[in-house]
């Protein structure tokens, strides 16, 4: 296949891309093209090449072999300075902001050459008004939703003129309504000749905005196409390279009362932090509630008061009749209460720690790992192959360090690492944040097994998708409060993302049941 | 302008290998010190390394001077694995020493098998109860553990002071300010004849296996390394933060206390205003030096103890002034630091983004 024949007069191209790790060749002999004003589609699963391509085209990572030009021209940036100076622009998935400082600051702090602070604000005005990203430029970051931190890092991109735009996984956090506008904006852009390498999970996103998809497997490029003219189904079949299973309808018939939570209140310690506002509902083993909302609306506070880190009052959590509000994660995981929380490395796991000994994190009491105060590490290996070996995870062995392993590799790990010990009530925040398609099913199979099972079930997630997929009841938080928990088939898509917009007013927003 | 960047995966050999890197540059910049102050620096370097081991009385002396580097260095390492900083272990090891001593003196004349285990559980409680100041009100109050064991090691210096002219002076020792000179069974047992090498030689090699044990099998140990590395992974793995402040620096100022009874019962007899000579921050320089690793600490306590010998040895043959040594001994840790970032770290030249 020659790139050159195909896109004559392209604004970027890559030939024969090559880069490898100790180990692993991340990418092999990639080579694409991007037409001008282009919305391009870069597709794959977890560890597929995705994120090392990107970076060496935005000056992070050199090429070990390879060319890219950029109209024709040699294109080798040795930093990211030097390729936004070359004409490309990068949106990460997790922004590089600071809380404390105002838009303004933050823009000016990522742009070579900041203007002055007056001049600034007005071209952030001019911007933002003309893709139709309103932002406030003096505003403090902290206050701002996801979805507005996300347009300060677009147009901290914008105002240094980009040919290039790379927007990495941009929806994952943003409400359906959000999405819209975000689409509105990338096609002006396209449309004023801008072109933009887009990469995401969400297949049917990518159908709808991009006119060409790379799709990468293993380092390799395994297909370009026309996503208009493809299903999601044969999206995710090119990138994982076998038929996907449909999946299973949930087979719901509510037992016993597992989890109870009432009058749930909690004050944040972080002057950033959400408070959590009288929480209450009741899981029935084989529920699984899926808490949908804007990130940073409570998730993570309502994930650590259920695991055990934040203590409340006693009777205001009740696992299987038993107060355990006052108790912590140790103690609630031996009566039977799991939790695997969304940050993956530092908080479900320890960064610089084997998997073996991150088996022992959470597992050592309901696995046996510790025998009168000693760490049976034998013992914590063979839990730790258990795991890898029923969620296939990708290590070379679980000595190898948590941060060894590419983030959804490491996702399967923490979530599996809980699954495994059959709790009673499993919480989990974000199950497939940054998985790939076959690897969500095979985790989603697991929840829905573990509630089959007769668990209770927390799903925490900003992908409304999944959540609509897997739980049987259905909630929405939002600047702290959850509202009561409704069957999931009984709202829209549509009325959920007006609830998550709502703030605030969460609870009071009437279901039309 | 410099750039400091991480390295994705320092090399496994390199970090065993920079203490000998650092001895080696040590040795070097101590060469250029002794010239600087008008000494043949091969000269004083051989007396400083080589001296010690050819007279057998300076051979023992070698583990006089290293079982309380060991035996402190060992409690100091297992917090600095867990990010908990006890920089007074000087001043546990004097509360310790004023404990156990106080034990001896009270039983004065008793004898009794009963006595040194006595003195040792009451040194080691001593410099515990000592560490626990900084503890608590580092639980309590956050306050930095580092500044408030430090600032208490003069505080117990002068306690000491105080005692031994005071309460614990000797009836008999002309005012003098020390206390009566310990009777036989509060004296340590000599384990080589001729020798001031003491039973405190064999408890510090026992703290050695103990402290392996502990941090390569016992959960404690595992927790120490969670908090050191991912305090929120701790947190949520359902260890307490507080538990963890309060037992490190308890079991480092436990044994740092143990090695000040050892001192006070052992090559000293007594308590003395000038009972510490420094073990306790030398200790620190240990602790890193042996990669805050047990058996690296039984090697770098050896080679610290060396410095200990070999720097008299050069006061008096070299007529060298104490303050170089000192100054020889902290270059040990300036190089072991600096060679740390240098294997961890890439150090270069970051231009300048047009």
């Amino acid at each position: 296949m020659s790139v050159n024949e195909r896109n004559d007069g392209a604004l970027f191209e890559a030939e024969g891309l090559l880069k490898s790790f100790p180990g692993v060749r991340a990418v092999d002999d990639v080579s694409f093209a991007i037409a001008e004003g282009e919305i391009h589609a870069l597709l794959g699963e977890n560890g597929a090449g995705k994120s090392t391509l990107v970076k060496m085209i935005y000056g992070v990572l050199r090429p070990d072999e390879g060319v890219m030009r950029m109209r024709g021209a040699a294109f080798a940036p040795s930093s990211p300075g030097k390729a936004r100076a070359a004409g490309v622009g990068m949106v990460f998935q997790h922004f590089s902001l600071f809380e404390a400082l105002t838009v303004a600051e933050n823009v000016a702090l990522g742009m070579n050459d900041a203007p002055r602070t007056r001049v600034l604000n007005q071209r952030i005005k001019e911007v933002s008004e003309a893709y139709g990203l309103p932002l406030d430029p003096n505003r403090i970051v902290g206050d701002l939703s996801v979805g507005e931190r996300q347009r300060i890092e677009i147009v901290r991109s914008l105002l240094q003129n980009p040919k290039l735009l790379i927007m990495d996984e941009p929806t994952s956090v943003l409400t359906p309504q959000e999405v819209e506008t975000l689409f509105g904006t990338l096609r002006k852009l396209a449309a004023e000749g801008v072109s933009i390498l887009y990469i995401s999970h969400k297949l049917d996103e990518i159908r709808s905005l991009c006119s060409r998809a790379t799709i990468l497997r293993g380092g390799k490029l395994s297909g370009d196409c026309d996503p208009r003219q493809e299903t999601a189904r044969s999206l995710a079949e090119m990138m994982i390279g076998r038929s996907l299973a449909d999946p299973k309808p949930a087979d719901w018939r509510p037992g016993e009362k597992r989890l109870s939570v009432e009058d749930l209140s909690v004050r944040s310690a972080d002057p950033f932090g959400v408070h959590l506002k009288n929480i209450k509902f009741d899981l029935h083993a084989g529920d699984i509630l899926g808490v949908g909302g804007v990130a940073g609306n409570g998730q993570e506070e309502l994930l650590n008061v259920l695991s055990g880190e934040t203590r409340t009052a006693p009777g205001a959590i009740r696992l299987n009749d038993r107060m355990i509000g006052a108790v912590g994660p140790d103690a609630r995981r031996a009566y039977g209460l799991c939790a695997a929380p969304e940050e993956r490395l530092g908080h479900a796991a320890a960064p610089d720690m084997s998997l073996t000994e991150n088996a022992v994190l959470t597992a050592r009491r309901r696995a046996g790992l510790a025998r009168s105060g000693f760490v049976r590490y034998g013992a914590a290996a063979n839990f730790a192959r258990a795991i890898v070996e029923r969620f296939g995870v990708k290590t070379a062995g679980v000595g190898h360090a948590a941060k060894s392993l590419s983030g959804g590799n490491l996702q399967k790990f923490v979530v599996g690492r809980e699954i495994i010990q059959k709790p009673d009530v499993f919480i989990v925040s974000q199950p497939t944040w940054g998985v790939d398609a076959g690897a969500a099913e095979v985790i989603r199979d697991a929840i829905r097994d573990l509630a089959r099972g007769g668990a209770a079930v927390v799903v925490i997630s900003q992908d409304l998708d999944e959540l609509m997929e897997i739980s049987t009841l259905f909630s929405v938080i939002s600047e702290g409060s959850l509202s009561f928990p409704v069957p999931t088939g009984s709202v829209t898509i549509e009325q959920i993302g007006v609830m998550m917009g709502a703030g605030g007013s969460g609870s009071e927003v009437e279901f039309h049941v | 302008m410099f750039e400091i960047a991480p390295r994705k995966e320092p090399s496994r050999l390199m970090v065993w290998l920079t203490p000998a890197l650092a001895v080696g540059l040590t040795l070097l910049a101590g060469m250029a010190l002794f010239a600087a102050l008008g000494k043949d620096p091969v000269e004083t370097i051989r007396v400083i390394f080589v001296q010690p081991f050819l007279d057998p009385f300076s051979r023992t002396e070698l583990l006089v001077k290293g079982a309380p580097l060991v035996l402190i260095a060992i409690g100091l390492a297992i917090g600095f694995r867990a990010g908990v900083w006890n920089i007074g272990a000087e001043g546990q090891f004097v509360i310790g020493a004023i404990a156990g001593g106080g034990v001896a003196l009270a039983f004065y004349d008793t004898s009794g098998f009963w006595l040194l285990p006595l003195m040792t559980l009451a040194g080691a409680l001593g410099g515990a109860a000592w560490a626990m100041i900084p503890a608590f009100l580092k639980i309590k109050f956050n306050a930095n553990e580092i500044l408030v064991s430090l600032m208490l090691v003069y505080v117990a210096i002068f306690w000491l002071s105080a005692l031994v002219s005071g309460p614990l002076r000797d009836p008999d020792g002309f005012n003098f300010p020390e206390s009566r000179i310990f009777h036989d069974s509060a004296t340590l047992p000599i384990i080589i004849d001729g020798s001031r090498a003491h039973i405190g030689v064999l408890v510090a090699l026992g703290a050695v296996v103990a402290a392996y044990v502990l941090m390569e099998r016992h959960i404690f140990g595992y927790q120490v390394k969670l908090f050191g590395q991912a305090p929120r992974a701790a947190s949520f793995g359902g260890f307490s933060r507080n538990m963890l402040i309060a037992a490190c620096l308890g079991l480092s100022g436990a044994l740092a206390g143990v090695a000040g009874t050892f001192e006070a019962a052992g090559p000293v007899g007594q308590l003395v205003p000038a009972l510490p000579v420094g073990y306790g921050f030398t200790a620190i320089i240990v602790a890193f030096l042996g990669r805050l690793h047990p058996i690296g600490i039984l090697f770098s306590g050896s080679v610290m103890a060396l410095t200990y010998i070999g720097g008299e040895a050069a006061q008096i043959a070299m007529n060298l002034p104490a303050a170089a040594i000192n100054v020889f001994q902290g270059m040990l840790l300036f190089f072991l630091l600096g060679m740390d970032l240098l294997v961890n770290y890439r150090v270069g030249w970051k231009q300048r983004a047009a």
